[in-house]
């Protein structure tokens, strides 16, 4: 199959309105007649659901939590990027774009970062139309904050709790469209499958996860909008329910997963403190505003207390190596920063793997009130996660798992190679390139779920009889009596472990050798390791509870088989990217500096992997990156 | 980092069923694990025991998605101030202690399983007014409407509510009024919002009535079990804006209630 980007001719800063101009309408008479199925109800989901309901089409919204206000959008706490240049100081449209391109280390589809960047400004009017209670300042304005990778200021935030605001206000256009009858919401419904029909997406398998009822839902298009993978990793700072089964379900009918090897780790997360841990804790990365990162010099001093150690012995090394961005510097770039110094043995905390974040400077020079003001709810996080007081003494940090840039491969449209299936948000690979900027996710979904789908949709949909596939298809029978099986399977299996014993066993293989810092050698083990892992978990699983009814276990088991199935992808596109960029880090491909060495040459492309079987080698499909605006350029923020 | 050893008493039931408190020994617990961590090791050894692991609501483990919930010791989300059960830590609990764990109870809250209940109710009252009616793509630039820092600031307080529903559980009568007050009070209180006030006003309480939750006989315990500190000022607010909405309603001033799509 070939890769058609569908990206609009033109100069970049026309793309966009002319593919506007050119996008197919569809009457608002017949828009009644299309149903559209949205899966996941986060920023994306929310957003596309009621936007695509207020111009007429039917929706039906599912999610696993028990509420739509519940999806892991709510988790985000620094801020939302917008160009509005509110701050008058040189923030515009071109400089987003050109950010957030250079953040991903040139391995974003610029088309869509620069549209991106234009519809930024939109966001923001909508939300604040909406009632999103962002900060502002005493005259009345709306303010803004600094995050890293860009030298403006043109973060807007919502005290620590940005993604919860954003996404009450989507959730808010939900409801509102909920009750107007335009939307039909089934929460606690988890996707099972997506169900193709003469090779174009028509429908999804669903379980019900309080009555255990496996169904199936018809529709003229499918939206997955499930978010991103990083729990293959099992300790990340996404909700315990995040999972990849809708994406990799979908993959494996047909749809190209890309890049799936751009990981992001964010650098300042609570660090791990006992095997029991389920879950890690980021902690804005606003705090680097104000916050100063350091390790002892010496390693000898890590044990003492740090007010003992005088500042000649303290290295901030995010500001010896990058003095413009220092403690600003983009996320990977400060991440694997931290790794190293851990690595050197300077390290603080339980097992020498955290670094501290110092607010002793800002507060003698601002006030404990006014840094309070700023980020009190973060202070209060990390005295009940470590029973420490952060205003007293420096917090430790350490990296963890946090987003995933890659995804389901998607055109211009959103849509995938899978005719009708779009991907929205963090599912989908195609804004964020290597490296997701801060604040920049958020952005994302929004720009998708308000402004883009509900345009591209149609150009889809104007092709497609409307209800032309309904739930007697015998393709719905067919992908029912999969799910019914895999499902008996899990709770037929007389195994010993549990389903989280081997999420743990993953997850640590995964973090070991696909984490942080990757190679050859290591890759290459996890690739030998992982279907050794899945052997087991298939021959020893223990499924407790029954299928007829409420069964947290039942659901870990499934998400947690796609995860085995998909980390192999995860390794092999690591292994098969010969260079570093971005979240993907190849020890072999490094300058002298330690620096993340590109290989323009031979992989400027995005790599779209076609599932072919079981145990079977993917096909390799390559998107090549054309660069038209922003210069290829070693990627410096020193 | 020590090691407690605990004994719970946890409330099992199935849908529909009557339900009942099981004895689990949960010894070597550390101290630093969350409540639900101890609760996922407990789960791994009724499983490996051969038994049903307890069920409970959870997502983010951050105290944001307001997933999380359980009755501790007969307080929601336990003991500790401001805090959600996936924010609260063993090192807070004493070796020997018996810890009671119940599900959030309420009549708008049946037992789905468990420790997992169906806040649907809430949903719900949102659904019948907890909104602004703005189309996607309409409105003007955002500073087109300046707005007072301080009312900015109160929106944001209430704005904070995560809808756990600890509130509802806290109340001798079940009463849902700190959350909807807080829902209704936070576009009350934006210029945005004024259009609609009335209405909102009045779809949210009725329906709120209408799910079978109880009424507010101004206890306070829901503004001391609220993990996010609404305060209950918010409920004044609300009964001033029910009445006033109430009054004009009777003088026919209103237009229909929200959630009629009118």
């Amino acid at each position: 199959m070939s890769l058609d980007s569908h990206i609009p001719s033109g100069p970049m800063a026309m793309k966009w309105s002319k593919h506007k101009q050119d996008s197919k309408l569809i009457n608002p008479k017949n828009k009644r007649k299309f149903t559209v199925l949205v899966v996941g109800s986060g920023l994306a989901g929310s957003s596309a659901a009621a936007t695509l309901s207020e111009l007429g089409y039917k929706v039906k919204c599912f999610c696993f939590q028990d509420s739509a206000r519940r999806a892991h959008s709510i988790a985000a706490q620094g801020g939302i990027n917008a160009a509005k240049n509110y701050q008058n100081d040189g923030d515009s449209v071109h400089r987003l774009f050109y950010d957030t391109v250079k953040g991903g280390d040139f391995r974003a589809r610029e088309s869509n970062v620069h549209r991106l960047a234009e519809v930024s400004v939109n966001i923001i009017d909508q939300c604040v139309a909406q009632g999103v209670p962002f900060a502002r300042e005493y005259g009345g304005m709306l303010a803004n904050r600094s995050f890293g990778g860009a030298q403006v200021s043109r973060t807007f935030y919502a005290r620590g709790q940005t993604g919860q605001q954003l996404l009450l206000g989507a959730y808010s256009a939900l409801n509102k469209e909920i009750a107007a009858g335009g939307v039909q919401m089934y929460p606690r419904t988890e996707m099972l499958d997506v169900v193709t029909v003469d090779g174009h997406a028509k429908g999804i398998i669903t379980r019900n996860l309080v009555t255990g009822k496996i169904e199936s839902h018809a529709g003229d298009a499918v939206l997955l909008c499930t978010g991103g993978y990083g729990n293959v990793f099992y300790l990340s700072t996404n909700a315990m329910g995040c999972n990849v089964t809708a994406t990799w379900r979908a993959h494996k009918k047909g749809a190209y997963f890309a890049n799936p090897c751009y990981t992001q780790i964010h650098p300042t997360c609570i660090p791990v403190s006992g095997d029991y841990q389920s879950k890690l804790t980021l902690m804005s990365e606003s705090l680097r505003n104000d916050g100063r990162i350091w390790v002892p010099k010496k390693a000898a001093d890590i044990g003492k207390p740090p007010a003992q150690i005088p500042e000649s012995d303290r290295d901030y090394f995010l500001e010896r190596k990058y003095p413009s961005f220092g403690n600003l510097a983009p996320r990977d770039i400060s991440s694997r920063t931290a790794k190293e110094v851990c690595d050197e043995g300077r390290g603080v905390g339980p097992g020498g793997r955290g670094v501290y974040l110092d607010f002793a400077e800002a507060i003698g020079q601002f006030g404990q009130k006014t840094i309070a003001e700023r980020y009190g709810n973060l202070f209060a996080m990390y005295e009940k996660i470590t029973g420490e007081d952060g205003y007293k003494q420096p917090m430790r940090i350490y990296p963890a798992v946090h987003y995933t840039m890659g995804g389901l491969w998607v055109d211009y449209n959103l849509m995938s190679n899978l005719p009708g299936l779009h991907v929205l948000g963090e599912a989908n690979f195609s804004d964020h390139g290597a490296n997701r900027l801060g604040a920049s996710a958020l952005m994302q979904g929004l720009a998708d779920g308000y402004f883009v789908i509900p345009t591209t949709i149609a150009n889809y949909l104007v092709h497609q009889k409307p209800g032309s596939v309904t739930a007697e298809h015998p393709e719905f029978k067919k992908a029912l009596e999969v799910c019914t099986a895999q499902t008996k399977g899990f709770l037929n299996s007389k195994g010993k472990r549990s389903v989280d014993s081997f999420h743990r066993e993953l997850g640590l293989l995964v973090w070991d050798k696909c984490g942080m810092a990757r190679d050859r050698a290591g890759l290459t083990e996890a690739l030998k390791r992982i279907p050794e892992l899945r052997e087991e978990f298939r021959t020893n699983v223990v499924v407790p509870g029954s299928g007829e009814a409420c069964n947290p276990e039942l659901e870990k088991a499934g998400r947690v088989a796609d995860f085995m199935e998909f980390a192999e992808l995860l390794c092999l596109d690591a292994l098969n990217r010969e260079e570093s960029c971005g979240g993907h880090f190849r020890t072999e491909h490094q300058y002298p500096d330690g620096e993340a060495k590109r290989d323009d040459e031979n992989f400027s492309y995005a790599a779209a992997w076609g599932y072919t079987g079981d145990f079977a080698k993917p096909t390799l499909n390559k998107e090549p990156l054309t660069f038209e605006e922003v210069h290829l350029a070693v990627r410096s923020y020193k | 980092m020590s090691q407690l050893n605990l004994h719970l008493k946890v409330w099992r039931q199935n849908a529909g069923q009557p339900g009942h408190f099981q004895d689990i020994e949960a010894p070597e617990i550390p101290d630093h694990a969350s409540f639900l961590e101890m609760m996922d090791i407990v789960n791994e050894r009724l499983i490996s025991k051969g038994q049903e692991p307890v069920a409970f609501d959870h997502d983010c483990r951050e105290g944001i998605c307001g997933m999380c919930s359980m009755q501790i010791n007969g307080v929601p989300h336990g003991p500790e101030k401001a805090t959600t059960t996936c924010q609260l830590h063993m090192r807070k609990f004493r070796t020997g202690d018996t810890i009671w764990v119940e599900p959030f109870r309420a009549k708008a809250f049946p037992v789905i399983k468990d420790l997992v209940v169906d806040r649907g109710a809430f949903d719900r009252i949102q659904q019948a007014g907890g909104f602004i009616s703005v189309r996607t793509g309409a409105p003007q630039d955002a500073n087109a409407l300046p707005i007072g820092k301080v009312v900015a600031d109160a929106a944001m307080d209430a704005a904070a509510c995560i809808g756990c529903g600890a509130c509802v559980a806290a109340c001798k009568n079940a009463s849902a009024m700190l959350f909807v007050s807080a829902k209704a009070g936070q576009l009350n209180v934006l210029p945005q919002g004024q259009p609609e006030k009335d209405r909102r006003t009045l779809g949210m309480v009725r329906q709120m009535d209408k799910e079978g939750f109880g009424n507010c006989t101004n206890q306070y315990e829901c503004e001391a079990a609220c993990p996010k500190e609404i305060s209950v000022r918010w409920i004044t607010k609300l009964n001033r804006d029910y009445a006033v909405a109430a009054v004009k309603e009777a003088l026919g001033n209103t237009p229909k209630v929200a959630g009629g799509g009118d």
